[in-house]
């Protein structure tokens, strides 16, 4: 158990309470579990703190633990370039996925959430432009979901494709996005 | 009788501005692979960007989800195709971490060094292209010339020029060859003159000089806003650097400068990776120096594949061992990890989850020209078109390691 970890537990533990979970550190990163709802608080806090000062955000990653029942989470990896510290805050998510964007942070995030979204579905809330990133316009289903087929889905352009039609989410249509 | 009409000239004084939407790419030299950028021109400033990626996107962290550990190297080689041996190294310290476990002396150096050569490559492609994209050729043919020599090198010691897949779990492929040391320190002896020629040919070059100096500024607090990373950072003044800051392999050993420049702009992105190089060849020399004798693979079974592969010919235990390997991979322990390195185009990360089979749960690449190139939202905003292609090509985005 190092300084900083019991530094940073504590300043967290101050702002939100119980709140934050923490899930404790290893191979260099601490880790902290958070409810979606409170991510960009946090990260806003954890960026402007003066002794924490994480303002590099390095990547935010959709996962999906099918057939886990909260089904998808997304991970923030943080990184202090002042203090040289990794931070990575997961926040599970339910079907449908949904999570505020922290685009409002860190302009990086526009496109790790554009990429969770391309990917797994998840929808960040308050995106300015959540539109597909990999994949083309159009495309139904979203591709790194542990239920999509790895060689995807028979049509005319995939011979090689799994049976079956993609499946369609009308809810989460691409063309709902506000 | 066809009626005619008038044409009717714009008053000469009167405003007759339309925006004009412009597909650059995907095919196109300039964008360094294939991107697209969707422009709206008004007249020759560039009013929007919107870039489109994706059209290299190959899914290789679903397709990581299929394959086992030794089977994920050679996808990792195709992200950033011009310095394979770091996506290797970034692949191998993350899956190593998870098993807890350390390659030997002589494996991380080898590592360290072919990285450092691969670092060579990359930056000696942008040294050349930049230039070219502003209109200047000579400077990458001559980089090509040495590019060649380091894809020699490393074909000496992986049979690979450019997917050289030499990294495992626990070590390096295979020691290095016999006659490579002669080889690597001709190279070392003949570059540093030769980065000094690029340097007279592109730094008295008063087009490409007035073309970058002062061009697409990126300041300390927007890159770091942005996401930037590696060179691309360094250039707007942060001083940071995975290898210094938080060292892994045997970078803690070495002594070398970490190059950063004030200016934050299209010229001092290209200056910064030119001092790099020089840096890099101080690192591989270190290296050749202290390299130590013993093996370049760990001692374990379990994870690595027999040494002599002669004895799998004849040994019951060597046949089952590599047949073991090949055919159903190792196990990994349960838990997740984030280890990122410094690629030659910033930090470059894997996150991988395993929920202890021998293929990984989820893997996760932060690929850093993904990053980098989403900041030329950030820069080329209101800029002449002319310009945005000088931002591009120092932002030194590799399109297979965007699309992955």
């Amino acid at each position: 158990m190092s300084v900083e970890t019991s530094l940073i537990r504590t300043l967290i533990a101050e702002r939100f309470g119980g709140a934050i979970e923490e899930l404790g550190f290893s191979h260099g990163v601490h880790a902290f579990a958070a409810p979606p709802d409170m991510i960009v608080q946090l990260c806003r806090f954890l960026k402007e703190h003066p002794a924490l000062r994480f303002d590099f955000l390095s990547d935010i990653c959709g996962v999906d633990h099918y057939p886990e029942a909260p089904r998808y989470e997304a991970v923030y990896h943080l990184f202090s370039l002042p203090n040289k510290w990794r931070v990575r805050i997961k926040c599970r998510l339910r079907d449908p996925p949904r999570i505020p964007s922290v685009t409002g942070v860190w302009r990086t995030a526009n496109w790790h959430e554009r990429e969770a979204w391309d990917m797994y579905g998840i929808r960040f809330e308050g995106h300015p432009d959540l539109r597909r990133i990999y994949m083309w316009e159009g495309f139904e289903g979203f591709p790194q979901r542990k239920d999509f087929p790895l060689r995807g889905y028979k049509d005319k352009l995939n011979p090689f494709g799994a049976e079956g039609p993609p499946p369609t989410q009308p809810d989460l249509a691409t063309k709902d996005i506000p | 009788m066809t009626e005619v009409t008038e044409l009717s000239w714009p008053e000469a004084d009167a405003p007759h501005t339309k925006e004009v939407l412009l597909n650059l790419g995907p095919q196109h030299p300039s964008t360094h692979g294939v991107l697209r950028l969707v422009l709206e021109l008004d007249g020759e400033y560039v009013a929007r960007v919107d870039p489109h990626i994706g059209y290299l996107h190959r899914g290789t962290e679903k397709l990581a989800e299929s394959f086992t550990y030794t089977q994920i190297f050679p996808l990792t080689d195709r992200l950033d195709y011009l310095c394979p041996p770091s996506n290797n190294l970034a692949f191998a310290l993350a899956v190593e971490k998870l098993l807890g476990i350390e390659a030997p002396i002589r494996a991380q150096y080898i590592r360290v060094l072919m990285a450092e050569l691969a670092r060579i490559s990359g930056h000696l492609l942008i040294t050349g292209a930049l230039p070219l994209d502003l209109g200047a050729m000579t400077a990458l043919l001559y980089a090509m010339r040495e590019r060649e020599m380091i894809m020699d090198l490393l074909e000496m010691i992986s049979g690979a020029r450019m997917h050289t897949s030499f990294c495992r779990v626990g070590g390096v492929r295979e020691d290095l060859p016999d006659g490579f040391f002669p080889k690597i320190r001709e190279f070392c002896d003949i570059f540093p003159n030769r980065i000094r020629d690029y340097e007279r040919l592109v730094d008295n070059n008063r087009v490409f000089l007035k073309r970058t100096q002062g061009i697409g500024v990126i300041s300390a607090a927007d890159g770091i806003d942005l996401g930037l990373s590696g060179p691309n950072l360094r250039a707007s003044g942060v001083d940071w650097d995975i290898r210094r800051d938080e060292p892994y392999e045997i970078y803690d050993r070495l002594a070398f400068n970490v190059i950063t420049r004030d200016e934050g702009d299209c010229y001092a992105r290209w200056r910064c990776r030119v001092d790099e190089m020089r840096e890099s060849v101080r690192i591989i020399e270190q290296c050749l120096d202290q390299m130590p004798d013993g093996p370049f693979q760990i001692d374990m079974p379990t994870i690595a594949f027999p040494v002599d592969k002669d004895r799998v010919h004849c040994s019951m235990e060597a046949l089952i061992q590599h047949f073991d390997l090949s055919a159903y991979g190792f196990k990994v322990p349960k838990g997740e990890v984030y280890s990122a390195i410094e690629a030659p185009k910033g930090e470059l990360g894997f996150y991988i989850i395993s929920d202890g089979s021998p293929k990984p749960f989820r893997m996760k690449v932060r690929a850093p020209s993904f990053v980098n190139l989403q900041a030329l939202f950030g820069v080329t905003n209101a800029r002449y078109l002319a310009d945005m292609i000088a931002v591009l090509g120092s932002l030194d985005p590799v399109m297979a390691e965007v699309d992955k």
